[in-house]
């Protein structure tokens, strides 16, 4: 008879009932801006993914006699090009939707390679320390010294634009995040006893690394990651707005900012229309990236 | 007259991510004015939130409830925090906790700290509270009281920092002390004189004092009462000399049992099975019935009573007649310390080891040399437990990772069975001697399951097949006593205690000839440790492991070890046979460490002792 009793107070060996990964989840359902913001970067996923079966019209094709027709709520509008047509008369919804597919590959893309840059130096630097760390730290100053946009504008300019080169250039600029974080993270786990019994068992440091320090550091790489997402995503933006970036005429939001410019004050909504994707996907990325930090915080761990 | 504080029917409930936690219920303290309450009990029985329930200091998401709550005769329920911070924290209440290295603020001048609150609100006269502040650091011991005033917290040692501490509380003359588990934190020869100190100091200022502890022998030492807190709640009450000599609840009973002593040869240790449930929701029955020995039915389905008077009551069904033949059933089994013969073999041997630390204060500044280990030679034969002894900051850890084979020392050199450690590689280093460390929290690596943990030493060496390996996991589970069910769990959902049997299954998993073992039960329960210690000598005993065993406990050196060794300052002062060292040292400083060893005041007499004479 245990009327009333918590499981654990009758079989002293009984685990509890939660694993780490349960209680995360847990709170992560908890979490509101945690879930709006997963749900924003699910819903332009799918939509990045799903582009050529969503957009209305091919984003490509011209159309002289078609320029700028208003959108669907303004007085002309029709509902064959619900969000209007851009200078050379291309479909603006259709373009928005192939433009996600451009900020997420960016996003994504240069958020990798800046996370096995930073994530590499930075393990690195933490556990052997010594020259080591001096070597990584002098590197981590160099790049913060440098002006980063006007170095990307340089590099784009010097081998040429195209998608990859940017991605490849906004990943080799942002790593410094992944760096910091998975450095001191790195010191603080490598005096831990655990690190200690591994070495004692005979394992060497490369397998110390991937067996018992990068497992703990997964959670805080994932948060920065998003954190990068929405950096990258705004990089992108810069540099196709200033020219250097994605070149017509491949659809990037900040590529189509630039070029409703000159119709701003006659057609705002070029303007407005893909300000607020940005928005909503940099804003998406960050509410995650919070609620991330907070869920997997060590001081709420159990 | 009305007692100084009395709290009748205290509980607190706390926040957790998944549930409420009872931490207390039903606490009742009644507390004259000078006299000393002892509340006992382990981790998570509920000790420290009664406290802190007390000084309003709980964390957020707490929620409180209180029958009555009275000092001095006034209803504090009634008087809003604000006011209660005025008026009562520190003037009249005040409390000094576990940690001295956190709780005084690294950038503010022990003068400042120790002034500041008198100062500000309005009870002392700056140069007043300075005086005061030089007279009590000099009461409490510390050289050069007036010159100590301008240094900063980092200039002071730990027991230093307690003295501060508890000078502090004393400023503005409390007529209350709460000390919650003062010297925890402390080397075992500074615990002594700070709990000396602290029961000096409460009879001089006729203060009441209530003294929360994990060590019965410390609370009997020093208080005129004991409450006994298991799960939560109060179970015990009574005058402290009789509490320990004729404890009424089975858990007391248990508990004192379970504690190594070190009158008469070492007894098996009668550890409490099981760890210390937390109440998620309200129990319906006695919260001690999974763990207890004397357990009848109605136990399981009821609240038991509170029987006794109010000079010593108990909460459980029991008489007299059952409690007290339950005090001595089971003799005991004596512990055979095994006689080392002779010319038996070193497994480990360490010869002239000296381990010197440089630091510099700049990047080019002149290099500063710490001998940690200064010309130590120290050899673990096969079979034995040697135990390693002495305080924070004496080397021996230093010279453990150095017989471990984790650090290569400055010079000296270590043979393992007989071969240089230069011309073992790690995988045969490995399987030689195992680590088992202090702290069961940082020992596993949280992101991998038990199994995964255990497995791991195999994995490294590549022995066997996986199923060879899992067969292999759950035979060293068995030898540690760790439920099969618990293979693919976390270490995070475990006890401590659990938690330390892992650390043991996975460095036995290689089956090494020597385990080095560094504090393996200074983070544990008193209940917990009888269970690690009485393992580790049945390891000791079925495989003929070698141990050596770090600790500053003479108690755990008493119970385990076949030999000592004495550590101070990086050298070895004192070496021998454990019966020799402990009842004939020759060093002073071992001297010390046996007079710092707490005793219990009061003792039943050993009738399991004259079973076996």
């Amino acid at each position: 008879m245990n009327i009333g009793i918590e499981p654990n107070l009758q079989a002293a060996d009984e685990p509890a009932p939660l694993t780490p990964q349960q209680i995360m989840r847990r709170r992560a359902r908890k979490h509101r801006s945690l879930m709006i913001g997963a749900g924003i970067i699910l819903v332009l996923a799918l939509i990045a993914l799903l582009a050529p079966l969503l957009a209305p019209h091919d984003p490509f094709v011209q159309s002289l006699g078609k320029r700028m027709l208003p959108q669907v709520w303004a007085q002309g509008g029709n509902w064959d090009y619900i969000l209007g047509t851009d200078q050379n008369g291309r479909d603006y919804l259709s373009r928005l939707i192939y433009g996600a597919r451009v900020s997420m590959a960016i996003g994504i893309g240069a958020a990798a390679i800046g996370l096995l840059i930073g994530v590499t130096l930075g393990v690195l630097a933490g556990y052997f320390g010594g020259w080591v760390d001096h070597a990584v730290s002098f590197l981590l100053t160099a790049q913060l010294a440098l002006p980063g946009l006007l170095l990307a504008m340089a590099l784009v300019f010097i081998i040429g634009p195209s998608v990859w080169v940017v991605i490849g250039i906004i990943g080799v600029l942002h790593w410094t995040y992944y760096l910091v974080v998975t450095r001191s993270a790195t010191q603080r786990i490598r005096t831990l006893d655990f690190v200690a019994a591994a070495s004692a068992s005979g394992a060497t440091p490369r397998q110390i690394i991937w067996h018992e320090i990068l497992p703990n550091l997964v959670s805080q790489i994932i948060v920065i990651f998003t954190f990068e997402l929405g950096i990258a995503i705004l990089a992108e933006a810069s540099l196709s707005f200033l020219g250097v970036g994605i070149q017509p005429p491949t659809p990037s939001w900040g590529l189509m900012i630039a070029e409703g410019k000159q119709a701003m004050f006659y057609r705002p909504w070029l303007v407005i229309l893909p300000g607020i994707c940005l928005f909503m996907l940099v804003i998406g990325a960050n509410l995650m990236g919070d609620g991330l930090r907070d869920i997997t915080a060590p001081e709420g761990r159990n | 007259m009305a007692p100084l504080l009395e709290i009748r029917n205290l509980s607190v409930s706390l926040e957790l991510p998944n549930a409420r936690l009872h931490a207390v219920r039903g606490a009742t303290i009644s507390l004259d004015r000078g006299q000393t309450l002892g509340i006992v009990g382990e981790s998570g029985s509920g000790k420290s939130m009664t406290a802190l329930a007390l000084m309003r200091l709980l964390p957020r998401g707490a929620e409180v409830n209180v029958g009555r709550l009275a000092f001095d005769g006034k209803d504090l329920t009634a008087v809003p925090d604000a006011v209660f911070a005025r008026e009562f924290l520190g003037r009249r209440m005040a409390m000094i906790f576990q940690e001295p290295m956190t709780s005084l603020n690294p950038v503010y001048t022990i003068g400042r700290q120790l002034t500041e609150a008198s100062v500000r609100q309005g009870v002392l006269s700056a140069k007043a509270a300075h005086q005061r502040a030089i007279a009590l650091l000099d009461r409490t011991g510390i050289p050069d009281p007036a010159g100590r005033m301008s240094q900063y917290p980092h200039q002071l040692s730990g027991g230093q920092r307690q003295r501060v501490m508890i000078a502090m509380a004393l400023m503005m003359k409390p007529e209350l002390l709460i000390a919650d588990e003062p010297t925890t934190a402390l080397d075992v020869t500074v615990q002594a004189q700070i709990l000396e100190l602290l029961a000096g100091l409460q009879r001089e200022m006729g203060m009441a004092m209530i003294l929360i502890s994990h060590d019965l022998a410390v609370v009997s030492e020093h208080t005129d009462r004991v409450a006994v807190m298991y799960g939560g709640e109060m179970i015990e009450e009574g005058r402290a000399a009789e509490v320990m000599a004729a404890p009424k609840h089975p858990y007391t009973q248990a508990l004192l049992k379970a504690i190594p002593r070190m009158d008469g040869p070492p007894m098996k240790l009668a550890a409490i099975p099981g760890t210390v449930p937390s109440a998620i929701s309200i129990p319906k029955a006695c919260i001690f019935a999974s763990r207890c020995d004397l357990v009848r039915d109605v136990c399981r389905s009821e609240r038991p009573p509170v029987q006794g008077s109010d000079e010593h009551w108990r909460r459980c069904v029991l008489t007299e007649a059952e409690l007290a033949a339950g005090r001595h059933v089971a003799p005991a089994e004596v512990i055979v310390r095994s006689a080392i013969a002779a010319p038996a073999s070193p497994v480990i041997e360490a010869t002239d080891i000296v381990q010197v630390f440089q630091s510099r204060r700049r990047l080019f500044g002149p290099k500063k040399e710490n001998r940690a280990v200064d010309g130590v030679s120290l050899t673990l034969k096969h079979g034995e437990t040697l135990a390693l002894v002495g305080e924070s900051g004496s080397g021996k850890s230093t010279l453990a990772r150095i017989m471990l084979g984790l650090s290569l020392p400055t010079s000296g050199a270590v043979l393992m069975q007989g071969r240089p450690l230069a011309d073992l590689s790690p995988r045969q280093r490995a399987a030689l001697v195992q680590p088992v460390f202090q702290d069961p929290y940082s020992s596993l690596n949280p992101r991998r399951t038990l199994a995964e943990i255990i497995v791991r030493p195999l994995e490294l060496r590549g022995d066997g097949t996986s199923q060879t390996r899992l067969a292999r996991v759950r035979e060293v589970m068995d030898m540690v006593r760790l439920s099969h069910r618990l293979i693919h769990t976390y270490p995070s959902q475990l006890s401590g205690g659990q938690r330390q049997r892992v650390a043991i299954a996975r460095a036995l998993a290689t089956s090494p000839e020597a385990l080095v073992c560094d504090e393996p039960t200074s983070a544990l329960d008193v209940s917990v440790q009888a269970q690690i210690l009485n393992l580790l000598s049945d390891l000791q005993a079925n495989l003929g492991l070698s141990c050596l065993v770090i600790t500053h406990d003479m108690a755990v050196v008493h119970q385990i070890a076949d030999r000592v060794a004495v550590m101070l300052n990086g050298r070895l002062v004192e070496e021998g046979p454990t019966d020799t060292v402990l009842n004939r040292p020759i060093h002073e400083y071992t001297r010390t460490l046996l007079a710092a060893a707490p005793r219990f005041r009061a003792e039943e007499p050993r009738l399991e002792l004259s079973r076996h004479e």
